[in-house]
């Protein structure tokens, strides 16, 4: 009776399979699901409060990629770097604390120490200068979630009040005219990334018997960090509570003094970040980025989204990370069928649409009227 | 305080109020009255900011806000605790309470005006965790009460607060509006409720098809055939 199970069993990879090689594949898989986690938590939380699916989302992740490689690889001149630093923090100060109040002495003194840096990296400073690693990823992350701002600022802002559909056409379009922007400005060539040394080299556990890429363990160390801030923020502080309340009722919250505009790009600025981090961490883990890159991932956090139940943002994580176990160990298992890899994400998707659309954390609390 | 002059709101080919003028002076209670569909939440929301399609003039202090944005009129001083409640099902109480503090940026005046909504409505200080969606509906109403009061208003709009309650709660409701108005708040209150609401407000408008049909003092309306008729059920 069981026999179908047992040549199942044969014909995959699992009878060969030793711990060193489960524990890489674990790794993968927390890795792969961590990335698509990040993307898929910037997707729930517009749609949450705008119901829209912000298609431009996976080339924001795209456009993280594109920045860290240029602030290290390429180097952009380092002046336009702190330049999208300075700008990314006046707006978010703006977004949460009001654009006509002064911000604090720290801040003003970020704000006027970046253009002053960007003078001096500009005309200065060495040509083959290169920004270090961790203000490379200050820098892309800031840029990345500017861009974000202005995609909602051009794209969704001016049809809040139109049907939902037209927000969505314009979507698409933004989308299509990032990923072609790009292929002039960059060109559609792969381009390899740098990858610090100290992520690639294995790390041998277990008297050598399981090795691990440091990188694997960084994502999803990285990863947790900025989820946990992401929940302080939205839980914790005042913009947070707003965008809790944004989500479920516009109009009152409006009555309480919230303006809605600043609210939702601060969401677009937090979810861009998340996902240009991701891009990020993606284009160190497979070390070529082109101008298309965001659009599989894209998708598939966006299943991943929808598969969590969107609107929460627990669920879009946990629908990552398990989209990315799945999709590991169909390829560890059964490395014949990886070529099925993406199809057997949208068969997920079809599957969840068809007998649980809300997803698995999707269930809503009644309202009493 | 307020002046309203003229007022029209219009829902696309709908003309819901007509020209309608009324004033409220600092420091009292004013009641709009009327039938289903008069006009009544229409006129406040168009206080609030809320509706967009409106004509006429709405002056607070002699300053127009007449198309200004809701959260800009949170923070002339006026606030609006709308019809049906309108609580924020999934946030606790005490976080529905901060959020209409939102507009305010000094905490010790926060945490005071906090004090002052939870002796007024001792229920919610035994409910500060729970979820406003799991509240009854009476708690909800004082809920929604007190979170147009932590924006500090100077004008408070209550749209309907009795709706739905038990008779004591009703009576509690509006023992508290008088509390709250002999605090210096002034109120304006629509109410399906003529009786209680015209026996506590010093003045009152009633409304008919978007427009003003009669006012006059509570007292004296209170009194009057033809209110007794139609809207006090006598
Ligand atoms: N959003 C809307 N779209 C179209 N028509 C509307 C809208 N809101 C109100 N109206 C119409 O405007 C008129 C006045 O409505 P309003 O809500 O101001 O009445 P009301 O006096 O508050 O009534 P009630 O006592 O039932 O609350 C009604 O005829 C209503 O159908
Ligand atoms: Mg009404």
């Amino acid at each position: 009776m069981f026999d179908w199970l047992h040549s199942l069993y044969q014909t995959s990879a699992l009878p060969g399979m030793n711990l060193s090689q489960l524990v890489q594949h674990g790794f993968n898989a927390l890795t792969l699901g961590s990335l698509y986690g990040l993307i898929a938590i910037g997707y729930t939380m517009v749609y949450g409060i705008l119901r829209l699916i912000n298609f431009a989302h996976g080339d924001i992740f795209m456009l993280g990629a594109y920045f860290v490689f240029f602030t290290t690889v390429a180097f952009m001149p380092a002046g336009v770097a702190c330049f999208f630093i300075a700008a990314a923090f006046y707006v978010i100060h703006g977004i949460v604390r009001g654009f006509r109040r002064r911000p604090p002495l720290p801040v003003l003194g970020l704000l006027l120490l970046f253009p002053v840096c960007g003078l001096y990296f500009t005309f200065l400073a060495p040509a083959s200068f290169q920004l270090p690693w961790p203000l490379a990823l200050i820098t892309a992350i800031a840029a990345a979630s500017f861009c974000g701002i202005v995609v909602d600022r051009i794209a969704y802002r001016p049809l809040r009040a139109a049907p939902r559909i037209s927000a969505l056409i314009s979507a698409i379009g933004i989308s299509f005219f990032i990923e072609s922007l790009s292929v002039v400005l960059f060109t559609g060539l792969p381009r390899p990334v740098l990858q610090p040394d100290w992520l690639m080299t294995p790390m041998l556990l277990a008297e050598g018997s399981v090795r691990i890429l440091p990188l694997s363990l960084v994502v999803p160390a990285i990863t947790l960090v900025l989820v946990l801030g992401l929940l302080f923020i939205i839980n914790r502080t005042k913009p947070g509570l707003a965008m809790r309340a944004i989500s479920r009722d516009i109009e009152t919250t409006r009555l309480m003094g919230v303006s809605v505009d600043k609210i939702i790009a601060l969401t677009f600025a937090l979810g861009s970040a998340l996902a240009a981090a991701s891009g990020i961490m993606w284009a160190l883990r497979y070390p070529q980025i082109h101008p298309y890159m965001g659009i599989t991932p894209g998708l598939k956090a966006f299943i991943a989204a929808v598969f969590g139940g969107i609107g929460s943002i627990h669920g879009a994580m946990i629908g990552g990370l398990i989209l990315g176990a799945m999709e590991i160990i169909i390829i560890a298992v059964y490395p014949q069928l990886s070529g099925y890899r993406d199809a057997f994400a949208f068969t997920l998707l079809i599957l969840i649409l068809l007998f649980k659309p809300t997803g698995l954390m999707g269930a809503k609390l009644e309202d009493k009227i | 305080m307020l002046e309203i002059n003229d007022l029209h709101v219009y829902y696309g080919g709908i003309h819901a109020v007509k020209g309608i003028s009324l004033s409220i002076p600092q420091g009292q209670i004013v009641t709009l009255i009327g039938a289903n569909g008069a006009g009544k939440s229409s006129t406040v929301r168009a206080v609030a900011g809320l509706a967009r399609n409106t004509r006429g003039s709405i002056l607070l202090n002699k300053a127009t806000i007449l198309g200004r944005d809701p959260e800009e009129i949170v923070r002339a001083g006026i606030a609006l605790s709308p019809e049906g409640r309108r609580i924020l099902p999934h946030l606790t109480v005490e976080e529905n309470l901060r959020l209409g503090a939102y507009a305010r940026n000094d905490k010790p005046g926060i945490t005071r005006d906090l004090e002052w909504v939870y002796s007024l409505f001792p229920r919610l200080r035994e409910r500060l965790w729970q979820k406003g969606g799991t509240l009854s509906g009476g708690e909800q109403q004082m809920l929604a009460v007190g979170r147009a009061l932590m924006s500090s208003p100077d004008l408070l709009m209550l749209d309907e607060p009795s709706l739905g309650l038990a008779p004591l709660l009703v009576r509690e409701i509006f023992s508290i509006i008088r509390q709250i108005n002999s605090q210096g708040k002034t109120v304006l209150l629509i109410e399906q409720n003529a009786f209680a609401a015209l026996s506590i407000s010093n003045y009152a408008y009633i409304l008919e098809t978007g427009k003003i049909a009669l006012h006059g003092p509570g007292q004296e309306l209170l009194h009057n055939p033809q209110v007794k008729e139609a809207y006090l059920g006598a």
